[in-house]
């Protein structure tokens, strides 16, 4: 345990939050710029991790466990939230014949 | 007795309920007998509470039932004054009340809504107990307006009619305007004394010294409360249009009790008013115009109730102007004595309309002594107590207020005597068109003339006797009496009559003006006598040539014509343009823009939502950027 905590505190704390910023940008500008519901999926997956590195590190830093414990918590609820959104790609799939969230227009006024 | 005071007001309230809502289930005699029983129990228990007060030698006594309004500094409780005032009115309301609901039996009998009527007369004679009762002006307030809203049932009686409901509002609506000036002045009382009980602002009030504004002000706002219950100038236009209602409701409210609360109250308010002499000289002068302007309305008209509503302004006027030149004892003589002879010709007037069918035009009268009697003996007896001929009651109340007008101001003694000698000529030209001569109507009246049951002349003649001698009340001392009103009101007065003095006239001056107004209203009987019963002169159709004076007083000095244009008129006009445009208009559009505008814009934000997924989320994203950069530099 203590090499861990010793490698993860090789690292600097600033390197840490500049690299979860540049991965959550990346994340949210995919949300944004992509249209392929399943590469959006991904994306939002990407800002998820960026998030549990960040508490990650800052638990470690703090030397309090309540960060990593919390971060167990994200990852089991991303995974059901991978379960339902994955069956709704499916389904939109079927419906559609493409994954293309631009032909998903037709809920509004 | 004193102490069972609350009985008075109770009986008249149980009948009330009981034949208000049984209207449709008792019989038609019953409701009669029940709702005249009620007042007599009331009477039978003033007689009593009289007699204890005469004989006591406490005078005042403050009867408490309950703690009614007690919040902060204000206390209201509901209690009961007894002094000779309120024991005196007492005796009236219920005595000339039980005479007239026996007389209703009789002149109702023909009516459907015979057991309504009964309900409404007893409630009102319960307000109008509770009106000279209470010990404070809040109680006081709660039985003026119930007598009004009696007023207004009565006059409207029957209201199918659309002229008699409209006299009803009328009336409503002119005493809804004197009763704010009441309300108001109440509202001062409590903030200069600090209490609404009589028994603690007059002894404030008399320490004051004279002519302070706020008792002024205070008196004058009372006063215009007493113009509008008590049809004085400006607002007695609706006590003639009353006359809608059943005549013994005229006999009743607007005769003997009710129009003479305006003088009770300002009565039992003395010490204000003689503290501010300026109100005094107002009223005493609208007092006198009141009842020369009537006067002379009544001189001409041809309707016999009409005659008597304006003789009863007339009369009020006196009392009025007994009040202003502080002959408080005299203007409450004639309204004891005015409660006896004006109920009697009430009464008569309506005897002799009941024997003509409903036919109220003196026009169509004449000739009726043979056929009624009694009507025509008591209201023989009225004429002469109404007209100020001694020994008759009206003699000596008439001459003491006119005495004291003497001693306070020379002009309005005169007006007076010229008033006095028009009432005795209006009272002789109505009795001598009705009952002398020969018969003017058509020959089915004539063969339906009749003189009233029982239930009828019976309350006349009571009434004739009490208008003949209840002058003797008040013998003053220079015809070798000792005036024993005076003596028993005093306790009431004291503090007024300290300050004002009493009567200081020698006398021969005293024999010198009786025998003046007496003489004057001999003169102007005997004109009418001349006029209208030798030569046989009967008024004008309606549409006849009259003289400009004549025509003036015929249509009433067009005084409704002309509060239609002065005030009725624009008032319309201005709610017509509040309705219009700024009810419409202005609130109304902007109620409705409102509406519209929401719409819109809903119309317009609703093409946001556009369903494009990759909009919403950029959305999404900026908002909580916005937000992260709002918290970030404002917090």
């Amino acid at each position: 345990m203590e090499s861990i905590t010793n490698s993860i505190q090789g690292v600097p704390l600033n390197h840490y939050i500049l690299f979860s910023s540049i991965l959550f940008s990346i994340g949210v500008i995919g949300v944004l710029i992509r249209r392929n519901a399943i590469v959006i999926f991904m994306s939002v997956e990407l800002m998820l991790n960026s998030v549990n590195l960040l508490l990650t590190a800052f638990s470690v830093y703090h030397g309090d466990p309540d960060g990593q414990v919390f971060v167990f918590f994200v990852m089991a609820l991303a995974a059901a939230e991978v379960a339902v959104g994955l069956a709704i790609i499916v389904m939109i799939y079927r419906n559609t014949n493409s994954t293309d969230i631009n032909v998903l227009n037709r809920l509004k006024w | 007795m004193i102490n069972l005071v609350w009985l008075v007001p109770l009986f008249p309230l149980i009948g009330f309920v009981i034949i208000g809502l049984g209207r449709n289930a008792l019989p038609k005699n019953l409701a009669g007998i029940l709702g005249s029983f009620t007042v007599f129990l009331s009477f039978a228990v003033s007689i009593g509470i009289f007699l204890e007060l005469q004989s006591g030698a406490e005078k005042t006594h403050i009867i408490p039932l309950f703690d009614w309004i007690h919040a902060g500094n204000l206390l209201v409780p509901f209690s009961f004054q007894v002094d000779p005032l309120s024991s005196l009115m007492l005796l009236i309301i219920t005595g000339i009340g039980f005479l007239i609901h026996v007389y209703s039996i009789g002149y109702m009998h023909h009516d459907e809504g015979f057991a309504k009527f009964f309900s409404y007369l007893n409630l009102f004679v319960f307000f109008m107990l509770l009106l000279v009762l209470g010990s404070n002006y809040v109680i006081m307030f709660i039985g003026w307006e119930g007598v009004g809203l009696c007023s207004y049932l009565l006059i409207g009686f029957w209201f199918t009619n659309t002229s008699y409901a409209s006299a009803a509002k009328k009336a409503f609506i002119m005493n809804r305007i004197g009763d704010l000036g009441f309300l108001i002045a109440v509202f001062l009382i409590f903030t200069t004394f600090g209490s609404l009980e009589f028994s603690r602002i007059f002894p404030q009030a008399a320490a004051m010294a004279p002519n302070t504004e706020v008792l002024t002000l205070i008196t004058l706002l009372l006063f215009v409360g007493a113009t509008g219950k008590s049809a004085q100038i400006p607002l007695f236009t609706w006590l003639p249009d009353a006359m809608a209602g059943p005549t013994p409701v005229s006999a009743l409210i607007h005769a003997a009790t009710m129009v003479t609360a305006g003088i009770y109250m300002i009565a039992r308010s003395n010490i204000l008013f003689t503290l501010s002499p300026i109100t005094l000289h107002v009223v005493a002068i609208i007092g006198i115009a009141t009842a020369l302007l009537a006067a002379t309305i009544a001189i001409t008209q041809t309707d016999i109730k009409k005659v008597l509503a304006y003789s009863t302004v007339s009369q009020l006027g006196y009392m009025f102007l007994g009040l202003g030149v502080g002959a408080y004892t005299g203007a409450f003589f004639h309204v004891l004595t005015h409660a006896f002879f004006k109920a009697l010709l009430f009464l008569g007037a309506g005897s002799v309309i009941h024997a003509m069918s409903n036919e109220q035009d003196m026009r169509s009268m004449g000739g009726l002594k043979k056929k009624l009697p009694i009507t025509f003996l008591t209201m023989l007896m009225g004429t002469i107590a109404i007209s100020g001929i001694p020994p008759f009651s009206g003699f000596f109340s008439k001459d003491e207020i006119l005495a004291h007008t003497y001693e306070h101001n020379k002009i309005l003694w005169i007006l007076g005597v010229i008033g006095a000698m028009f009432t005795a000529f209006y009272m002789f030209r109505m009795l001598f068109l009705t009952f002398n001569n020969t018969f003017r109507g058509t020959h089915e009246q004539e063969h339906h003339l009749h003189e009233s049951p029982g239930s009828m002349t019976f309350p006349l003649i009571v009434l004739a006797v009490l208008s003949v001698v209840g002058g003797f009340l008040g013998v003053p001392e220079v015809l070798g009496g000792s005036h024993w009103l005076a003596n028993f009101l005093s306790p009431v007065f004291q503090e007024s009559t300290k300050r004002a003095g009493s009567l200081a006239l020698d006398h021969s001056t005293e024999y010198l003006l009786m025998a003046i107004s007496v003489a004057g209203a001999l003169i102007a009987a005997f004109v009418a006598y001349v006029k209208y019963a030798k030569n046989n002169h009967v008024p004008l159709a309606d549409t006849g040539d009259r003289s400009v004076l004549a025509k003036l007083s015929f249509n009433k000095y067009y005084l409704d014509e002309i509060y239609d244009t002065i005030i009725t008129k624009p008032l319309n006009l201005l709610s017509g343009f509040f309705y219009k445009v700024v009810d419409k208009g202005a609130i109304d559009g902007l109620v409705n823009g409102l509406g519209k505008a929401t719409i819109e814009a809903g119309k317009g934000l609703r093409l946001l939502q556009s369903g494009n997924i990759g909009f919403y989320i950029f959305m999404m994203v900026a908002s909580i950027v916005g937000l992260l950069l709002y918290g970030f530099y404002n917090i």
